[in-house]
């Protein structure tokens, strides 16, 4: 049983693994979509928030000493 | 303070929601610090704390997992199982990072990786935290009964800011750490070169690098998922939940395969579930709408940022992401302990007497009652000291001298077997 299942998930050729070909349905397609314009909206902010000199901060920011 | 950074850790939990719910509730207190502390510093000055594991140039700080184990389980079984899940886990467990810090490769070797913390590891096993890093992390003090308990502290994961991917990193581990208590993983494969593989994977955006196993077969970081999630599913339902957590390892293995299969055909729709998914999401935009080099610095600086614990300045903050706890439970953390462990007296006993507790350690707690002597009350099970076992106790002594009294008197009241 273990066996079985173990056969399935790791193949011993790696391509025999059953790959399900999955068109692109309207619902999957509207997601996207949606998710497309939440991170638009998030772009349009982020400027405003984004560290002015990322330059000088990205270059600043060291740690000192391991855990 | 821990080296040059700070350090806080959430008190004992039962289940991995309880866990992200104080995790949360440890924000909220970084946060307030923050707040505070910038009331005190001169003009000019601020205290900004950043929930990463990077700083991008080559130094790098961990986020701590713990689990309480059985002393029995032989410990090459640990090595050998939980290896394979802490390696491949990271496919929802990464926080994200733009470049590549391993030791004499480029920084834009790996324009973008999984995880935070994989470049910083040398070793499969080893008792170091901050050189040869090991994935298995051989430090073992249980704070509590050496017979019984044995600590597993991991050192290899990022600190999550999704909830569902702390959930999912806290959870699954717990199950697999079950399962390996109990030896039904010992048929499951194992990784021929861990060290190898944990980079492999980390710097796999696509999740199809093949990992070469023991047996000379290779598998991908998703099968030996699915692999554990199957054995976890069955698991589940044969011995039920009570070692892993109760109900809360339902929802764990449920969120387990959604998330799997979303990896597997699409998963941009972990935005706001995984942290890699949501980091990287918001680079590529922002490099798209700019027209940006990967290298810009400008990436490099979202990265930082969006482990920003300042509200106004976090992007992750903005995202939006799918909650796990909630909130006012998350606020009523900050103060309150956890009923189902022995954070359950700690806590109570520090809200209700705090001039009173001289020290508050894992296993034990010390009190002042006045006496010329201090007296130190032993905590050494964990399970003990829950609110069953000492709430109304702690609810009817008005002073710490009554409660120390009542305990002693009876011993077995709640704080040991």
């Amino acid at each position: 049983m273990a066996e079985q299942e173990k056969q399935h998930r790791v193949p011993a050729e790696p391509s025999a693994r059953d790959v399900e070909e999955v068109g692109a349905n309207s619902a999957a397609v509207e997601q996207a979509d949606e998710l497309k314009d939440q991170i638009d909206g998030l772009l349009d902010e982020i400027d405003e928030v984004l560290e002015s000199n990322a330059e000088e901060f990205v270059k600043s920011y060291i740690q000192k000493g391991g855990e | 303070m821990d080296h040059a950074h700070p350090e806080l850790s959430i008190p004992e939990c039962a289940d991995a929601r309880a866990a992200v719910r104080w995790d949360r509730a440890a924000e909220m207190i970084l946060v307030d610090s923050m707040e505070a502390a910038d009331e005190i510093l001169p003009d000019g000055q601020e205290l900004v704390v950043y929930k990463n594991n990077s700083d991008g140039k080559g130094n790098s700080y961990g986020c701590h997992e713990n689990y309480l184990m059985d002393r029995s389980t032989p410990f090459g079984r640990i090595v050998q199982h939980a290896t394979t899940h802490l390696v491949t886990r990271q496919v929802f467990t990464g926080a994200g990072k733009v470049g590549c810090e391993a030791p004499g490769l480029d920084r834009m070797a790996v324009p973008f990786q999984l995880t935070q913390r994989a470049d910083f590891f040398e070793e499969e096993v080893g008792l170091e935290t901050t050189l040869k890093r090991p994935i298995i992390n051989t430090r073992d003090e249980p704070h509590a009964d050496p017979l019984r308990y044995r600590r597993l502290h991991v050192i290899v994961g990022d600190a999550n800011l999704c909830e569902v991917a702390t959930l999912l990193k806290l959870g699954t581990t717990a199950i697999v750490l079950a399962m390996v208590e109990d030896g039904t993983l010992d048929d499951g494969v194992s990784l021929a070169d861990p060290v190898q593989a944990l980079q492999r994977v980390s710097w796999d955006t696509g999740l199809s690098a093949p990992l070469l196993l023991e047996d000379g077969r290779t598998a991908t970081a998703l099968d030996l998922q699915w692999e554990l999630l199957e054995s976890a599913q069955k698991y589940l339902l044969e011995q039920g939940d009570e070692m892993v957590g109760g109900a809360v390892a339902g929802e764990v293995v449920g969120r387990w395969e959604g998330v799997l299969t979303a990896l597997e055909s699409s998963p941009s729709e972990l935005f706001g579930v995984v942290d890699w998914v949501t980091k990287r999401s918001l680079l590529d935009g922002y490099r798209e709408r700019h027209g940006l080099e990967a290298e810009d610095v400008r990436l490099a600086a979202m990265d930082l940022q969006y482990h920003d614990l300042r509200p106004g300045r976090s992007l992750f903050a903005r995202v939006g992401a799918e909650r796990v706890v909630d909130l006012d439970d998350v606020a009523r953390a900050v103060e309150d302990p956890p009923a189902d462990t022995r954070a359950y007296f700690r806590g109570r006993c520090l809200q209700r007497w705090p001039d009173r507790v001289v020290a508050a350690n894992w296993d034990s707690m010390v009190f002042d009652t006045g006496d010329d002597t201090l007296r130190r009350v032993p905590m050494m099970e964990p399970t003990r000291g829950t609110s069953d076992h000492v709430g109304t106790l702690l609810d009817e002594c008005d002073t710490v001298a009554e409660l120390l009294d009542r305990l002693s008197e009876n011993p077995m009241a709640g704080l040991d077997d």
